[in-house]
């Protein structure tokens, strides 16, 4: 088996009595693309947001490269270099699509001088351009990132988390949402992101991820079903029976 | 509405022209003091609106910040002996101190909450200085900050003549308002403007929000400091109600006026109650009624202020 960037062992998560994911076991290989499905309220949002940081685990216990990171706070895992989009579309609606990436950069270099200006750090400024050239907005640089098409919003979202170089990248449902148009553009960018740095993707239509993704995680009733390669899912009779009468999207 | 080009120059050349207006502005006025008290509460409300305007924090505890540089400017002079300007900086920074202490707790809560801790650390620091009698008059407020003459080397000013005065205070406003500029126009104004507009996106993108409010809430402390500062020099008495939670609901409405979260708006807020209150009440002893009335008026149809409404036309 590959290099192992991310583990979790035993975590789970529990709002007062309801038991959202009880101790899951689980690690995400370097350099792979790795979907987590399941149907609506598996327990996949809240596996994301174990991971990412969003949630403190009720139990267990997160690594990152070797490091347990249970617990960090959420403005460290950029520096730590993990990065993330959300699942409901999150940019800053009134700042310009190129100030959005700007500020994302910013955040890695700059976050409490007072007195110079912020157009002292020119660098930043070019990056922002060419992360936006990355993901197909560089044409809409100037606009509100408020005022663009939904599908724009995500694919800025996509930017601002590569603004710091992460080496993993989470995506909640990244084409919720999305036309078949804009589905399809976005897969072609997870795609070309994947290719660089390890990719965890939470998708609840799993149609669309198996194609791409090189494994599988499948959560179900906030436990871990299954996972292995596309084609393990495939075959997998629980898997089969779980999805069964689940309407495919 | 204006023009969206002449709002983006006008947004490029802020300070220059909020200084030149400064320059002409006390001609305008029927009275010199009203001019100066403008400039005092518009500097207390740009402080203010530091944190509400650019971070969406509502404090109802600035009367601490501002009635705490107002004593410290008095106490510099009257216990410390030290000279006006010199005063005015140990002013800034109890304005800061004040704001790290209040902020410490309350940056914590958000919402009505964070509104609510302000307010009751305010009136705290009210108590301390009304009970604290022998250090700061009690009741009767902190008396005798006399200034007349400043000597600046060559240079004579007559403090008591309205027309200096009023350029002694406009003279630190500009400053205040250069500094201010440099602040929004700084990374650390992104990382505002990153919390301000998306909390959430602003952590994951690196940011400490936390950390962000606070120090925001300490640098619009030190603006507030200055302005209880010149309004101790100009009235040459502090009085005990400065720090009373009135004065943080002034600010609230000056700051609501004039637009939150524009640069000259608190400018603007603090000119028309002041004005409002000046001339209403040389008819009517119920002038509050007017300010009031205007103040609801403007919450209702001009959510974006005075000056908001005039730079970017009404909110839809």
């Amino acid at each position: 088996m590959s290099e192992i960037i991310l583990s979790t062992e035993a975590v789970g998560k529990s709002f007062g009595k309801f038991r959202a994911l009880s101790a899951i076991t689980a690690s995400f290989p370097k350099g792979k693309l790795t979907s987590i499905i399941g149907p609506n309220g598996a327990g996949k949002s809240t596996f994301f947001n174990l991971l990412s940081g969003s949630l403190v685990p009720s139990e267990g216990r997160v690594i990152f490269e070797g490091r347990d990171i249970t617990g960090t706070p959420q403005h460290r895992f950029a520096a730590l270099g993990i990065a993330k989009s959300f699942q409901i579309t999150t940019v800053f609606p009134l700042l310009s699509v190129h100030e959005n990436v700007r500020v994302a950069l910013q955040a890695l270099v700059s976050r409490y001088q007072i007195w110079r200006p912020r157009t002292a750090l020119p660098e930043l400024a070019e990056r922002a351009d060419a992360l936006l050239a990355t993901v197909g907005l560089t044409d809409r640089r100037t606009r509100p990132a408020g005022s663009l098409a939904h599908g724009e919003q995500r694919a800025l979202e996509i930017a601002m988390a590569l603004a710091s170089q992460p080496r993993l990248l989470l995506l909640d449902e990244p084409t919720a949402g999305m036309s078949p148009e804009e589905t399809r553009s976005m897969m072609d960018l997870i795609l070309k992101l994947a290719a660089e740095r390890t990719v965890i993707l939470v998708e609840h239509k799993m149609k669309l991820v198996m194609g791409i993704s090189d494994r599988l995680l499948v959560l179900h009733h906030g436990e871990l079903l299954a996972e292995g390669t596309p084609d393990d899912i495939r075959a997998n009779d629980t898997v089969k029976r779980v999805y069964l009468g689940q309407r495919e999207h | 509405m204006l023009p969206p080009d002449l709002v983006a120059g006008c947004k490029q050349h802020r300070v220059l022209l909020a200084i030149a207006f400064l320059v002409v502005f006390p001609l305008l006025m029927p009275f010199k003091a009203i001019a100066v008290n403008i400039l005092i509460y518009g500097l207390f409300a740009l402080g203010f609106n530091m944190l509400f305007g650019t971070l969406g924090l509502l404090s109802f505890g600035h009367a601490a910040l501002f009635g705490g540089g107002a004593y410290a400017c008095g106490l510099a002079m009257l216990r410390l002996g030290l000279p006006w300007w010199a005063a005015i900086l140990c002013a800034v920074v109890a304005g800061m101190a004040l704001a790290a202490s209040i902020g410490a707790f309350a940056i914590r809560t958000r919402g009505i909450y964070f509104a609510m801790v302000t307010l009751a650390l305010a009136q705290c620091v009210y108590f301390i200085f009304y009970q604290w009698v022998s250090l700061t008059g009690g009741e009767n407020g902190l008396r005798g900050i006399t200034l007349t003459d400043i000597d600046l080397g060559p240079i004579h000013l007559n403090f008591v003549d309205p027309l200096t005065r009023y350029y002694v205070v406009a003279f630190w406003v500009a400053l205040a308002l250069i500094v201010l500029s440099r602040i929004l126009a700084s990374p650390f104004g992104a990382a505002m403007e990153a919390v301000r507009e998306n909390e959430a996106r602003a952590r994951a993108c690196g940011y400490d929000v936390r950390a962000t409010r606070y120090l925001a809430f300490i640098l619009s402390g030190g603006f507030c400091g200055l302005a209880g500062a010149l309004q101790a020099l100009h009235l040459s008495i502090v009085p005990i109600e400065t720090l009373f939670y009135t004065t943080s609901g002034l600010v609230v409405m000056m700051a609501l006026l004039g637009g939150m979260g524009t640069f000259f708006g608190p400018f603007v807020g603090a000119g028309v109650f002041l004005l409002l209150e000046n001339l209403v009440s040389l008819w009517t002893v119920h002038w509050q009624i007017f300010v009031g009335a205007s103040f609801i008026a403007c919450v209702l149809f001009f959510p974006r202020g005075i000056w908001g409404t005039i730079l970017l036309g009404r909110a839809r």
